[in-house]
């Protein structure tokens, strides 16, 4: 330990006060090391679709969207590629915003706008799967 | 002020990145580009929920020259961004983090990246060529 902290008054609690809990401060990292791990068969299936589906007309991609399978899939790939993406952004932001009302209105905004894109990919998924 | 006779570390401007660092900063910028893809993506369902006039569009979109151009970014990113991802849950586990093999990993990250993407666009277009 060296630097100008060791000479600062503060206790050490008052130190880390403020910093985030010290029981559930890795639920971010174990989060995103999950959303990966699942995404990696999620994608390499998703991958493989696409190519196989490249210049489909509407109706043989919305025949494919209609499978339960994919429908199920699809909506897993969707809300945990959109939860793996805010966490990431998080990050990032945390990273290079320093002023700390414009980087909470970032974090949130990412987070709300993860939520409403997230709904509304699997709205579409559910609206063609359950659709006439 | 004693703090401004420290050394400074090399800058960003003039320190050649290794290559584990330029895999790292480009991991963040695909991360943050797949960002915008995933809404392409929901864009994308949302046509085809649409219906038939609406995925018309879109397809005539992606299927343009720039559409072609940015559906070969977003894959390549795709694959990039999975392929390091693998790497870096490999390094949590412990295998992989000395140096010698994480440089040789962030080859085969590179190399397996450009494949895949390469080998996914190509056959995607033979596809819509009919081919």
């Amino acid at each position: 330990m060296s630097g100008p902290r060791d000479t600062s008054l503060k206790t050490q609690l008052g130190r880390v006060r403020g910093l985030g809990s010290a029981k559930e401060g890795v639920v971010h990292w174990w989060s995103q090391r999950l959303t990966a791990l699942a995404l990696v068969p999620l994608i390499f299936w998703f991958a493989v679709s696409l190519v196989s589906l490249a210049g489909a007309p509407h109706g043989l991609v919305v025949a494919w969207i209609k499978g339960p399978v994919t429908a199920i899939l699809l909506i897993t790939l969707i809300g945990v590629t959109f939860h793996h993406l805010h966490l990431g952004v998080q990050v990032v932001v945390e990273d290079y915003v320093h002023t700390e009302w414009r980087k909470l209105a970032i974090i949130i905004t990412v987070k709300f706008a993860s939520l409403l894109a997230a709904l509304a990919g699997i709205f579409a998924v559910l609206r063609i799967a359950l659709g006439a | 002020m004693a703090q401004n006779e420290r050394p400074l570390s090399p800058h960003l401007q003039i320190y050649r990145l290794p290559l584990s660092a330029i895999i790292s900063i480009t991991h963040r910028i695909t991360g943050v580009g797949l960002a915008f893809g995933a809404l392409l993506l929901v864009a994308w369902l949302a046509a085809a929920a649409a219906g038939p006039a609406w995925f018309a569009t879109a397809s005539a979109v992606l299927g343009s020259i720039p559409g072609r151009v940015i559906l070969f970014g977003f894959t390549w990113a795709l694959f990039f961004h999975l392929a390091n991802g693998i790497r870096h849950l490999f390094w949590d586990v412990g295998i992989g983090f000395d140096l010698e093999d994480a440089r040789v990993s962030g080859y085969v990250v590179i190399g397996v990246s450009l494949l895949l993407a390469v080998a996914a666009f190509g056959l995607g277009c033979a596809k819509v060529a009919g081919l």
